[in-house]
């Protein structure tokens, strides 16, 4: 057990927890960050994806000491007062979500793929989001939705 | 919104008029409650004198509209589509709709559930009522208002407007008046014409959609409580294993553990198991115990249960005469006098369901009070089963529905729910979160049940099917009598009933694997074997496989189930949505070696779909599945963009589970873990897809199902035009594709 501050979504946190605790269930348990998900715990399914100095990163194979030094931001980062990024629009106007569980993992992972590709073609989408599964398989739009938010 | 019992009053004083009530909300607002499914409701009160509505609409006096959704979300899109149907008949706008879930009320016989593509035809007509019931009371407020005849006021979006004196008034100015009003019959107030609607059938975006994209706690996992602790519940890799002893002693050392002990459990094998609690103040370090725990399981001789022996059984008896189920005409003088008899055994693997969210719940017990908040789609049943384990009565178990991370059909079952009763119920005053690993979640199951089909059919000269048998071999949970859940077949499958010498027999082979209802139970995998064998005669016929299937289906007619267990098989809707995904999939286009098309039809859960598959098949046999276009018949659509992702997520998910997925027996326990030995789509995999809806004039029914059955097959029969391979076992990466 060790204290560990971390640099969340512009905040400084201070948790007390093991220090080979993955950073998602120190989002999780312990600082009410919930949005961040558990899928497999094996860096399988993206579903635990934040950005550490805004790369896609698995939080779950994470341990809480290598996420200290950077900065973090998790799907509750997004939307800076109340307002949601293009790419959070598009996902909405596309209604990508069905059951939702994936989608804070596919938002993350797509909207570091921008940052780095403004202007993704087809197989650049599915090279960058084939680490994130969706078991109700909303693939056909989660492709369409980050279409309209390189061009928003 | 509370739900609690609003009426005490006799049964019969409550009429059927009565099922949906006005009252005036504290503070200015009008409140409908209303008791749904009616006429299941109806029934309920014969027993009961409590009025326990399980739906309410309240019109506040800003003019916002609150609607409550009942039935769970599982991904389906209910909590979005259900309360439209409403919106629609109260004439509101829909941004000024909230949407709230409802927790689990008692005192009802229709089910607050999520299964068997039933909630839009079990709701339509009723949620229409209810809504048309709203609006009349607020034009009959403006009538009285205006003191004007009620026929001259008309509701429109918000508004009850008087088009003579050109007067309107907002409902928010309404709805005090309208509290006071007598009700009308549900069954006497006038519906919209379909005609006019204006948010039935256009693309609506999920309610909960802005929650998602921002990482709200929606979900059951997402649960926080004051002081909550967090617990795992290991149970016996082998099924149906008990604990005899563990090393609690070192796990309650470990730092960050709380509390460790042994949970006896029942023999039910869908209720509380046997195994091991361990409770910590956080998730991980559950996990972490996980790898130090030391149990010594009892678990007799169970783990002689072996994939590879059930597939040697199988195969032998699917040869031999099975127990059978029906038989219409002469099967065996038609195959004895056909030219050539067609012989083949189709297969499928147990599945997972594989939630992404895996299977967890909360609970705190509380001055004699077990309050459950659970992703479940069954929560009456997970109330059951809670009320039973510590003798509490009814109302002292209550149950939150969360919003649910994927449901299936595994959440029908209530085994963690229980799990987390068992612990809050030991940590009397703290509430607890039980979290399963992705391990556990796909190593302790309901499981869709493996099958053998020994199938034998034959043409006659004109190219019809003059014969068909079909041999099923299936799974009981340690039964030889009963089929496991899921693991039956109607005596109505299809081509029953439209070929006139057809057999069908069933053998069950005993497992120690529980099963499990699978999306689309049953017909997941049965349509897989029949449209392939029926592909099969196709060529054998010498004909196209859509004519062949045209042909097969007749005239366009009604066909009746055997002892009216079930709804009609409309001919003629099947062969038009075969029909609409041919023509927009241009079936019988030119395709070079190595590419090919391959179509297939199911109908399951009152719903018509057909698939037109497009495939290309590499030399070295790897697989890219192009295309999947859907032709699909539910009736009138009520959310567009909804029902269209159900279908496009329903493909995607029948090839993800045909091409890739499996789990394997061995020593009475799965062996799979996680993704990387049971691996789902990625969507790199993912194919194109089309969806296009016949939007015929029948009631309009459900969606979460129907379509997955008919695309396995339609891949299938592609990979056959494309290779001249067929394919009759599942997963299809197990079977050599390479070609020359
Ligand atoms: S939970 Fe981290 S990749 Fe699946
Ligand atoms: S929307 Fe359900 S897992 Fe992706």
């Amino acid at each position: 057990m060790s204290q560990h501050t971390l640099h969340i979504n512009g905040q400084n946190r201070t948790v007390d927890v093991s220090d080979d605790t993955p950073l998602l269930w120190v989002l999780r348990d312990h600082l009410g960050l919930v949005g961040t998900k558990y899928g497999c715990g094996k860096g399988l399914c993206g579903a635990c994806t934040v950005h550490l100095n805004g790369a896609a990163v698995r939080s779950c194979q994470l341990p809480v000491g290598a996420a200290a030094s950077g900065k973090i931001t998790t799907i509750e980062g997004l939307a800076r007062n109340e307002k949601l990024t293009p790419l959070q629009e598009a996902w909405i106007e596309h209604d990508v979500p069905q059951c939702g569980y994936c989608q804070a993992g596919q938002i993350m992972t797509a909207t570091a793929l921008l940052a780095s590709n403004s202007k993704p073609s087809d197989s650049d989408i599915d090279a960058a989001m084939s680490g994130n599964l969706c078991r109700c398989a909303t693939y056909t739009r989660i492709r369409q939705a980050i279409h309209t938010a390189a061009k928003a | 919104m509370n739900l609690s019992p609003t009426d005490t009053r006799h049964p019969a004083a409550i009429a059927r008029r009565d099922f949906v009530k006005a009252s005036a909300i504290a503070g200015g607002g009008l409140l409908l409650s209303a008791l749904f499914p009616s006429t299941k409701a109806a029934a309920a009160t014969k027993g009961s004198s409590i009025f326990a509505p399980n739906f309410y609409i309240k019109i506040a006096s800003d003019g916002l509209v609150t609607i409550i959704s009942k039935n769970p979300e599982i991904g389906q899109g209910i909590k979005t589509s259900l309360p439209m149907i409403i919106a629609e008949e109260l004439e509101v706008p829909w941004q000024n709709v909230t949407v709230e879930q409802a927790g689990l009320v008692l005192g009802l016989k229709g089910w607050q559930g999520a299964g068997g593509s039933g909630a839009t035809p079990g709701h339509y007509m009723d949620f229409r009522k209810v809504g048309a019931v709203g609006r009349t009371l607020l034009e009959q407020a403006a009538a009285q208002k205006w003191g004007v005849p009620v026929a001259q006021c008309q509701a429109d979006q918000g508004y009850v407007k008087h088009s003579a004196s050109q007067k309107k008034l907002a409902y928010k100015d309404l709805v005090d008046i309208a509290a006071q009003l007598e009700v009308p019959d549900p069954d006497s107030v006038t519906l919209k014409d379909p005609k006019t609607f204006k948010l039935l059938g256009r693309r609506i975006t999920g309610v909960d959609n802005r929650a998602i994209v921002t990482g709200q706690p929606l979900f059951g996992i997402d649960q926080q409580r004051e002081g909550l602790l967090h617990a795992c519940f290991v149970r016996c890799p082998v099924f149906g294993g008990k604990p005899r002893s563990a090393n609690l002693d070192t796990i309650k050392r470990m730092s960050g553990i709380v509390d460790a002990f042994i949970v006896e459990g029942t023999d039910d094998a869908f209720g509380l198991r046997p195994g091991v609690a361990i409770v910590a103040r956080d998730t991980w370090t559950t996990f972490k115990a996980q790898q130090s725990l030391q149990v010594l399981w009892q678990d007799d001789n169970a783990s002689q249960h072996n994939s590879l022996l059930y597939q040697e059984q199988a195969s032998q008896l699917a040869r031999e005469p099975g127990q059978e189920l029906r038989s219409d005409g002469d099967v065996e003088g038609a195959l004895a006098s056909a030219e050539q008899v067609l012989e083949a055994t189709y297969e499928y693997p147990f599945l997972s369901h594989t939630n992404l969210e895996p299977q967890n719940t909360t609970a705190l017990y509380q001055d004699g009070v077990m309050q459950i908040w659970s992703p479940t789609q069954n929560a009456i049943n997970g109330h059951g089963l809670v009320k039973e384990l510590f003798q509490l009565e009814d109302d002292k178990v209550k149950i939150d529905i969360t919003r649910i991370g994927g449901g299936f059909g595994r959440r029908l079952m209530s085994d963690f729910i229980c799990e987390a009763a068992a612990i809050a119920h030991k940590l009397e005053g703290t509430p607890v979160k039980v979290t399963w690993t992705r391990e556990q979640d796909m190593q302790h199951d309901y499981y869709r049940a493996a099958g053998w089909h020994h199938f034998k059919g034959a043409v006659d000269a004109q190219g019809k099917i003059s014969a068909w048998s079909d041999h099923f071999v299936t799974f009981g949970l340690d039964s030889t009598e009963k089929t496991g859940r899921g693991a039956g077949i109607s005596s109505d499958e299809f081509p029953i009933r439209f070929v006139e010498n057809a057999r069908l027999s069933q053998t069950i082979l005993s497992t120690n694997v529980p099963m499990g209802w699978w999306r689309a139970p049953g017909s997941c995998a049965i349509a897989f074997a029949t449209q392939g064998f029926i592909d099969e005669l196709a060529h054998q016929a010498q004909r196209d496989p859509l004519q062949f299937r045209l042909e097969l289906l007749g005239p366009d007619r009604q066909v009746a189930p055997a002892g009216k267990r079930g709804p009609d098989y409309d001919s003629g809707r099947m062969k038009n949505v075969l029909q609409l995904a041919a023509e927009k999939a241009s079936w019988g286009k030119k395709l070079p070696k190595g590419r090919g098309q391959g179509i297939a039809f199911h109908f399951s859960h009152r719903g018509y779909v057909a698939v037109v598959a497009e495939v290309t098949v590499a030399p070295n046999g790897s697989l890219s599945v192009d295309k999947l276009v859907a032709g699909v018949d539910v009736g009138p659509i009520v959310n567009l963009s909804g029902a269209e992702n159900q279908v496009q997520g329903s493909l995607i998910d029948a090839l993800s589970a045909a091409w890739q997925q499996e789990v394997t027996i061995e020593g009475g326990r799965v062996r799979q873990t996680n993704f990387d030995d049971n691996p789902m789509l990625r969507i790199a995999q993912s194919p194109q897809i089309e969806v296009h809806f016949d939007q015929s004039d029948n009631p309009p029914t459900g969606l979460g199902e129907p379509a997955f059955p008919p695309a396995a097959p339609a891949i299938a029969n592609a990979i056959y035009a494309a290779t001249g391979k067929r394919i009759r076992s599942m997963p299809f990466s197990k079977t050599d594709l390479t070609w020359t």
